[in-house]
């Protein structure tokens, strides 16, 4: 008994049985402690941990190893500190790219989230419509990215595609995304605004569902209006789930790729070169590992940081 | 203020199967204070929130006096409603709270200023007027949503659904008689949904009891405890209920296996028809002792429960259980013979749960004929 019990001792799940055994047999042992101490928790730790050492932290370190070093051949580095990191937060290109990306999360934010919160308030609350309506509200939510792209690039072609043509021929506006940037920057937006609105209005869908009918029932009683209603009972309620949609929305817009690249490859120019389409010019294209790392780990800090403070400010808010 | 007017008004959630309120007629008298007393699903909040215009009826129309009202959505009718949970503006703060009812409605300024002031201090919630209202426990809260309904002056009818039932015990009674006051100085017409005939009895001009969608009586509170026109008002106000004990009707004689317990006297002109029907009598109405008088019937005692003020006393009457309510200084021992007798004119007979008769004493017995 002693000794399985010092056999077991070290290993987390062996702290319990240690304590238990000991008063038994009578032997005094060094590594018992009085209280009875449970070490189990870390075994139901450990999953995550490993499942977080591959998913995130061991592919990052791989990434900070090519930040600062600079690559020849597998044989041949050497290492350069942060002198990466200090090109590229000085390039020009990047730094313009930073502010192109920055500009239209922005514009993806301010339009998205109160089209969303407007279609959830107009889809019904009960009856039949309701199953009809998250049907035809989730659909492009199912098309796969380079879909979504490829659909958008021949729609809104102004030669062969049904917008395009529309627009220019119908509405006698002269369009044409490949050769004007802001055609090609609006068309890369309202694709996104079609995309992911819906997401959005399924978030704030499920917030309105859960207010209770009192609530309703007693604005009109207090002779709320409509704007009222929503300004007071629904928007307060839908707090918790702007702020993941926000989240989601944001992190999903700075690192848009598929879609532009697509539709537009980043062009005219450089008119939607966002910074993850130069960042894969850089590191697939032009396999520049030492540069792609220090962008990448810079990337994902202003991804971070920026995150962070929506999250923060957001639920401060709301006490 | 107006005269509330229900006709044939009935509601029905799936579409005709049941009814969750049964149509009826009924009018709620302006500036009175009514109780709507009834067992959980019996269909009050329906009823409030067809007269609030939060449902429309089934069927039926509604009238303000005379004024036709069925189909006017609930801002044009200047209720006010309070519901069962609190029901807050949660980002607003207690003043605000209380002043939307009035601001949406173009009060001048001044007079929401003072109007919220006067409720909050009659509320007692003018040390929280500036808190966010969600920050409050969930009594007072429910204590601001009652501001909210009572901060209006030119309302139709203040109407109440089980307001104080998140709220503390102690605090319950001087809500409630917070609320009395109110109503007296306001001459509003109250409608205070409960299921607690307590609450009911103490607060209201008139309790009307809702059972199973349907009113089965209404009348003061001494009323129903008197002379319950329903069996069911019988069980369900009063504490324990009425004893009620299956009976025959023959020849005019009222019998409880084999033995005649009293003369049968029909509320209406005519005899009532000889056949089964239930004797109705409250414990309170029931006693023990008085050998031979009439009406009652031999007992056999089962059991006393000693409430410290009073004794219950167990008996079974052929077979039937029933309880009287006795002096706390009586004894009375188990399995004794005893006559339970009953007081004059609180024996009430019902056929279909609904009250018939009464019963009085028999011919030649205590001193007193009956036709
Ligand atoms: N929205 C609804 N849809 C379907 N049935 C309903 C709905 N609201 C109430 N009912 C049903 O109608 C009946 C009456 O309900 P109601 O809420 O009026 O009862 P209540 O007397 O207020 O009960 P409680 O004391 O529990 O509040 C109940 O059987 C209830 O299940
Ligand atoms: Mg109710």
């Amino acid at each position: 008994m002693t000794e399985q019990s010092v056999t077991v001792a070290g290993s987390p799940v062996g702290g319990e049985i240690v304590t238990g055994a000991a008063p038994q047999d009578g032997t005094p042992d060094s590594r018992v402690s009085v209280k009875p101490k449970n070490n189990r928790a870390w075994l139901l730790v450990l999953p995550v941990v490993v499942s977080v050492a591959f998913t995130a932290v061991i592919p990052l370190m791989t990434v900070v190893n090519f930040s600062v070093q600079d690559i020849f051949s597998p044989d041949d580095r050497i290492f350069v500190g942060l002198e990466w990191f200090r090109s590229v937060a000085r390039d020009p290109e990047i730094r313009a790219a930073f502010v192109r990306t920055l500009l239209f999360s922005a514009q993806v934010l301010l339009l998205e989230i109160p089209l969303g919160v407007a279609l959830a308030v107009a889809m019904p609350r009960r009856g039949v419509w309701v199953s009809v309506a998250l049907v035809i509200v989730a659909l492009p939510l199912l098309i796969p990215w380079n879909v979504v792209g490829t659909i958008w690039q021949i729609f809104a072609r102004a030669d062969i595609g049904l917008g395009g043509w529309t627009i220019n021929n119908v509405l006698g506006i002269d369009f044409n995304y490949t050769l004007d940037s802001t055609d090609a920057w609006i068309t890369v937006l309202i694709m996104d605004i079609w995309h992911w609105t819906p997401l959005v209005a399924l978030l704030a869908y499920a917030g309105l569902r859960s207010i209770p009918d009192p609530y309703f029932q007693a604005a009109q009683i207090d002779g709320a209006s409509a704007w009222s209603t929503f300004r007071h009972i629904q928007l307060p309620r839908l707090r918790g789930v702007l702020t993941i949609a926000i989240l989601l929305r944001f992190m999903d817009s700075f690192m848009i790729y598929t879609e532009p690249f697509v539709v537009t490859g980043g062009g005219p120019g450089n008119a939607t070169s966002f910074l993850s389409i130069l960042l894969s010019k850089v590191a697939v294209g032009q396999f520049d590992l030492g540069p792609a790392g220090a962008f990448s780990l810079l990337y994902f800090l202003v991804v971070q940081i920026v995150s962070y403070v929506f999250f923060t400010v957001l639920t401060r808010s709301g006490r | 203020m107006a005269d509330i007017r229900l006709e044939g008004v009935g509601h029905s959630y799936d579409g005709g199967r049941t009814w969750a309120l049964r149509p009826m007629t009924w009018t709620w008298q302006s500036s009175r204070a009514y109780a709507l007393l009834g067992p959980s699903g019996c269909g009050k909040t329906t009823l409030l929130n067809i007269i609030s215009g939060l449902l429309s009826p089934t069927v039926g129309r509604i009238f303000f006096d005379d004024r036709e009202v069925t189909a006017v959505p609930t801002a044009g009718r200047n209720i006010a409603q309070v519901f069962q949970f609190p029901v807050l503006y949660e980002e607003m703060s207690v003043y605000d709270n209380l002043a939307f009812p009035l601001r949406n409605r173009k009060y001048p300024k001044a007079e929401i200023d003072q109007r919220v002031r006067r409720v909050s201090q009659l509320l007692g919630l003018d040390d929280h007027l500036k808190r966010r209202s969600r920050r409050l426990d969930p009594g007072r809260q429910q204590i601001v949503s009652l501001g909210r309904g009572l901060v209006r002056s030119e309302v139709a009818a203040v109407l109440l659904d089980e307001p104080l039932t998140v709220v503390d015990p102690a605090l319950k009674w001087t809500l409630r008689s917070k609320l009395k006051e109110i109503h007296r100085d306001t001459g509003h017409t109250l409608i205070y949904v409960t299921h607690d005939q307590t609450e009911a009895l103490t607060f209201a001009d008139e309790v009307v009891v809702l059972n199973e969608g349907a009113i089965v009586q209404a009348g003061e509170p001494t009323e129903l405890f008197l002379s319950p026109a329903h069996e069911f008002v019988g069980h369900f106000i009063g504490s324990p209920g009425m004893n009620v004990v299956p009976a025959e009707i023959a020849g005019g004689v009222v019998r409880v296996a084999e033995t005649d317990v009293g003369q049968a006297v029909s509320d209406q002109e005519d005899e009532l028809e000889p056949g089964p029907v239930r004797i109705g009598v409250r414990p309170e109405f029931a006693r023990l002792g008085g050998e031979g008088a009439s009406p009652g019937l031999p007992v056999r005692v089962t059991g006393v429960d000693r409430m410290g003020a009073y004794n219950l006393v167990h008996v079974r009457a052929g077979g039937h259980p029933m309880i009287a309510k006795t002096e706390a200084d009586t004894r009375f021992a188990p399995d004794t013979e005893e006559f339970l007798h009953f007081a004059p004119d609180r024996a009430f007979l019902f056929r279909d749960s609904v009250r018939c008769g009464s019963i009085s004493p028999l011919d030649g017995l205590d001193g007193k004929g009956a036709s």
